[in-house]
């Protein structure tokens, strides 16, 4: 095996290894009743929150596009799922409540998809910051037109609309326009979320050390370049794309099914910003540091709560501190020299353990 | 060494071919490699090369010469499609290039290096070569992500056959290498061992010397002429260092101003006034 290679194998090992054991570590403490009320709250939105992450990463760290409207396909997932849910329980009156879950994760993916190849066939045309916006405006278009779905349940058939007075009499609504999904049955749960992380996982990591995740990165290191040597550069560019929306509308459909209602508003351009600033934080291309740096933003305002008011300054100050100490090259030649004498040492151990195997 | 230039300096017999050009006698009765007809492009009412006529032979190693600005990374950008030329027509092994990408022209089998280098510079050296396997070894994107064994097979195949191609610089070493982090003489090496790796029939090196000490570009003339033996494929290339070109090259076409100002073998061009006047100017009368 090639040293980069092993470098690597290394690098996604411990990714898991970490998922796997605070996943451990999490349901122990939630068996022994050791954990908080609204820490416990929090762990499905967290895993919702690194899907998102990854996926996002995909995207921009990976194949190198400034995707500004990931919240739009986990607005779609979060809808489809809700509505998928509704119906499989109102109308089959399936009671399995992981059945109904995997179903509504699995369409939510499914539609994402088909919104990320309809946005994606005219917004991969476009490059760098016009391609940011056009997102953007898609995210924005995607929220505006559920806040005008209207959604419901009558004699056993689903019936859509863009407007009220369509709805039939006696139906029971599982969309209901501005107000959101309502009545939504919550389904999701934190091992549900543990097992699309892992998914999510799998399919980023193996994706990039494959042929097409080669060509997703030499799209992004040099278009020309990728072009010149038969890389369809579109092709791969939607197959990042369309990977991303399916994991995000995953992902929504989990956080929607966490609670009884799913508003519009929960999936603004504020929402894109807050996953695109997981994934800055975490490093572009570094799959651990999203999962990481997700899990963190999310938990990060909940136990600020006590600060009230200064909450949200003190989380854009760490946000400034942690984003000059990562990216500065002084502070980061710095922070070198103040650890040398720790990395020795590990240096020194791990030395001695390699001579141990030797003999 | 130093009558190396003499030894590469090639004693091909050179015979004229309908397309007012020249290609190697032993090329002469297969299909011509490239042929450009009355190739042309203008930028905003500029003409940058008009009228451009080449033909290469199936095994030629060519030269393309000219003062700084004369129109010849354009030919290059016309010939892989990076530019749609305004006129006449580029013919690969016979088939007309008109209305095709620049994925379709690399499919036809033309590849080229860059003149600033355009490396994947966060992928490893072994990365970078692999790209240029894309569509020789392939599989699709679900073996990949599911690992099933075609996945296995086929990253086997494209390790070996990087490893192979990389061995023609001596480059295995480097394989684990990021690309962006090499010297600079070996990202120009590297970029011709990615441009071997789409199995070309053309080879396109733009200025493949540039910024190589005189050890260096001696090796890669002697690369060159190996690569041409050993894949019996054909070479065109631009340079600015005339001893790589004229110890190397078969056929040279020199271009100023966007015209084809003269073709011949290096002793032709060595001769040529027309050629002395374009590069050092026009002795004064009196």
């Amino acid at each position: 095996m090639t040293k980069a290679k092993r470098k690597r194998l290394i690098y996604n090992l411990i990714t898991f290894a970490l998922v796997i054991a605070a996943f451990i570590i999490l349901q122990s403490m939630i068996a022994n009743k050791m954990i908080s009320r609204s820490l416990k709250g929090q762990l499905v939105p967290i895993c919702a929150w690194i899907v998102m992450a990854v996926s996002l990463n995909l995207v921009i760290g990976f194949s190198g596009e400034l995707s500004l409207g990931h919240a739009g396909f986990m607005s779609v997932g979060a809808y489809t799922g809700a509505i998928i849910s509704g119906w499989l329980l109102q109308v089959y009156e399936v009671q399995d409540t992981t059945l109904r879950l995997v179903l509504a994760m699995v369409a939510g993916g499914l539609i994402a998809g088909i919104a990320g190849v309809l946005i994606g066939i005219p917004v991969l045309r476009l490059r760098g910051d016009y391609l940011a916006i056009v997102t953007l405006a898609f995210g924005e278009i995607i929220r505006s037109l559920v806040n005008v779905l209207y959604v419901g349940v009558a004699d056993g058939k689903l019936h859509f609309s863009f407007l009220n007075k369509n709805m039939p009499a006696g139906v029971s609504m599982l969309v209901d326009g501005a107000k959101g999904a309502v009545k939504i049955k919550p389904v999701a749960t934190f091992t549900a979320g543990f097992v699309l992380i892992l998914i999510t996982l799998v399919v980023v990591l193996n994706l990039v050390n494959s042929r097409a995740g080669r060509a997703i990165q030499a799209t992004r290191d040099n278009r020309i370049a990728a072009e010149s040597m038969g890389v369809p550069v579109t092709k791969y560019k939607m197959m990042a794309f369309v990977t991303a929306a399916v994991l995000a509308g995953m992902a929504g459909a989990l956080y929607g099914l966490n609670s009884s209602t799913v508003i519009p508003t929960q999936f603004t351009f504020n929402q894109s910003i807050n996953v695109l600033v997981f994934v800055v934080l975490g490093g572009l291309g570094n799959v651990l540091g999203s999962v990481v740096s997700a899990t963190l933003l999310t938990v990060l305002p909940e136990v600020l709560r006590a600060f009230a008011d200064y909450r949200m300054l003190v989380y854009a100050i760490v946000l400034i501190l942690v984003m000059v100490f990562t990216n500065n090259p002084t502070i980061r030649a710095f922070a070198d020299r103040l650890f040398a004498p720790v990395k020795a040492i590990f240096r020194r151990s791990k030395k001695k353990t390699a001579g141990g195997d030797a003999q | 060494m130093s009558q190396l230039p003499k030894k590469h300096r090639s004693d091909t017999k050179m015979v004229p071919v309908p397309s007012h050009s020249i290609v190697p006698e032993r090329d002469v009765n297969e299909i011509p490699v490239l042929e450009t007809r009355h190739l042309g492009i203008e930028f905003g009412g500029l003409k940058a090369v008009d009228d451009f006529n080449l033909t290469i032979g199936k095994t030629e190693i060519a030269g393309l010469i000219g003062p700084n600005g004369a129109g010849k990374t354009t030919v290059f950008n016309m010939l892989t499609k990076v530019y749609e030329p305004t006129t006449g027509a580029v013919l690969i092994n016979g088939k007309d290039l008109h209305g095709m990408s620049i994925v379709q022209a690399s499919k036809l089998g033309i590849a080229r290096t860059f003149q600033n280098i355009r490396l994947f510079d966060k992928m490893t050296v072994e990365e970078n070569v692999r790209i240029g396997l894309h569509n020789q070894i392939k599989y699709d994107m679900f073996s990949g992500i599911f690992r099933l064994p075609r996945y296995w097979k086929q990253e086997r195949k494209q390790h070996e056959k990087a490893m192979e191609l990389l061995d023609i610089f001596g480059m295995q070493d480097l394989a684990d290498e990021e690309a962006g982090s090499l010297p600079y003489g070996a990202q120009r090496r590297l970029e011709i061992v990615r441009a071997l790796a789409t199995d070309p029939k053309l080879l396109l090196l733009d200025e493949p010397a540039a910024g190589m000490n005189p050890k260096e570009t001696e090796e890669l003339m002697e690369n060159i002429a190996k690569i041409r033996d050993q894949f019996q494929i054909a070479i065109l290339l631009i340079e600015h260092d005339m001893s790589l070109v004229m110890g190397v090259c078969e056929g040279i076409c020199v271009l100023n101003f966007g015209k084809v100002i003269a073709k011949g073998t290096a002793d032709e061009i060595q001769a040529n006034p027309v050629v002395i006047e374009a590069y050092l100017g026009k002795k004064k009368e009196g």
